[in-house]
């Protein structure tokens, strides 16, 4: 117990816990953005998969609690650290100049909050079904017509393409960060670790984009 | 050169403090920036007010203890410096400069510029002794080191613990000057006895001091007048994670505290 008490209570444990659970929700984003893809396999293949998945449930509510719970982690770490860093410099700058801080580092805290209200969103938009009335008319897994019928809407696809802007701009950060909180930097591969979060969030990013904007454009329908 | 200044000024560390600004003529391009803090001096005492306080020693960047944000950045406009040995031939004529303490809450403010840093020194303290063979001089060699390993411990004990690194960054995290210190020790042989404990109560006082976190911007390597690299941060969080879990409660010399 003194084990885990400590962690959470130091800076560096508390770090630590951001950079695991983090890991495991991109682990999470990119399993679904694999399964996502499969809209471009037509819809059998999209519903078979959505029908799959809920096939068997004790696996299903595993994944599920160990998502909640990385979730549930991620935050506390990070409205831990970011009370204590304002309680660190109670007398601002009047004048601050940044050398190398990039506009992801500055906004993480902004970006994730708006991160978790379109997590929200998308629940009850896709798995709750609750924003879009018309859906009730659809087969318990016709994700295939769901995704249709929303995306065809500019605010929907606007909506959803500003989201995965933000996702790609947080994980920007957090990616690079992962490594260097974990201490698997060192001088000869701390170019190419940091590489790892712009790469990785625009392939990410780009995977997800590519849905609502073919969707939009007709690509496929 | 003719310059403005906009100094902070505080009577003391309870006293809220705010900015004055100060005309000054016939400033000389050749002057450093602590000389002509001095002739502002000067000139106050002149005019029979209290003159601005400000840290400084040995003027030759090694002794840590000038410090002042200028113009929003630590130890001034020039990179791999600390204020000591800036000069007023980076500045142009007629330019206003913002002069400020290091800010946070763990270097209150004595005096205007002049910070307490001593939580740097409990830091220290709370890092504890490193065993060592007494007794005679060794043998050279006796105990061998890598000259790779040697190189590297020696680029961060060239930490003056001058406290940029806490001045630059936004969440005012001691993350720099703590790992330059922990990682010199955990390079050499002569400090791995205490190394798990080391480690954890040098974190332990950083928190306790009221530092904030790590958020890896790295804006301490850029302010840092003697270019301690961020990988000492990385080294940092591998010898606590790794003395986290490796650790044992009863040898721990914080469980008590």
């Amino acid at each position: 117990m003194s084990f885990l008490s400590r962690t959470v209570n130091s800076s560096v444990g508390c770090k630590t816990l951001m950079a695991v659970s983090g890991l495991a929700l991109v682990g999470f984003i990119v399993a679904h953005l694999a399964g996502n893809l499969l809209v471009f396999a037509g819809p059998t293949a999209l519903n078979a998969y959505a029908k799959g998945l809920r096939s068997y449930l004790p696996l299903l509510w595993a994944l599920r609690i160990g998502l909640i719970t990385a979730f549930i982690l991620h935050i506390y770490a990070g409205i831990r650290l970011s009370r204590r860093a304002q309680q660190a410099r109670p007398q601002a700058y009047v004048k601050r100049k940044t050398q190398v801080t990039t506009g992801a580092a500055q906004t993480m805290i902004l970006s994730g909050l708006l991160l978790l209200f379109f997590a929200l969103y998308h629940l009850a938009h896709l798995t709750f079904r609750l924003t879009h009335p018309q859906f009730a008319a659809l087969g318990e897994f016709d994700v295939y017509a769901m995704l249709i019928a929303s995306f065809q809407s500019p605010w929907t696809s606007g909506f959803y393409i500003l989201s995965i802007a933000t996702l790609m701009l947080h994980l920007n950060h957090g990616m690079a960060s992962f490594f260097q909180t974990l201490g698997l930097d060192s001088r000869r591969h701390a170019s190419l670790l940091f590489m790892a979060g712009p790469v990785f969030s625009t392939l990410l990013a780009a995977g997800f984009i590519a849905i609502p904007l073919s969707i939009f454009l007709g690509l496929i329908a | 050169m003719r310059l403005v200044l906009h100094v902070w000024r505080q009577k003391s560390p309870e006293e809220a403090g705010a900015m004055v600004s100060y005309r000054l003529k016939e400033i000389s391009p050749d002057m450093s920036f602590l000389e002509m803090l001095d002739i502002l001096n000067e000139q106050l005492l002149a005019e029979e007010k209290d003159p601005v306080a400000f840290d400084h020693d040995c003027r030759e960047g090694i002794c840590g203890m000038c410090s002042l944000v200028i113009n929003g950045q630590a130890h001034g406009p020039q990179s791999g410096t600390t204020t000591c040995q800036l000069h007023m031939r980076s500045f142009k004529d007629g330019d206003e400069i913002y002069i400020e303490p290091f800010r946070a809450k763990a270097f209150p403010v004595i005096r205007d510029l002049v910070t307490n840093r001593s939580s740097f020194d409990r830091i220290i303290q709370a890092g504890g002794f490193v065993s060592v063979r007494t007794g005679g001089v060794p043998d050279g060699n006796a105990l061998p080191i890598p000259k790779t390993a040697a190189d590297l411990a020696m680029d961060f004990a060239a930490c003056i613990g001058c406290g940029a690194c806490v001045a630059a960054c936004k969440n005012a995290s001691a993350m720099l000057f703590v790992s330059a210190k922990v990682s010199q020790l955990a390079l050499l042989p002569q400090g791995k006895v205490e190394r798990e404990r080391r480690v954890l109560a040098m974190v332990g006082q950083m928190d306790q001091e009221g530092f904030g976190h790590c958020s890896n911007t790295f804006e301490c390597e850029a302010v840092c007048p003697k270019e301690i690299s961020v990988s000492s941060i990385a080294r940092l969080n591998r010898e606590y994670t790794r003395a986290a879990l490796l650790e044992r409660p009863s040898s721990s010399p914080t469980s008590s505290e």
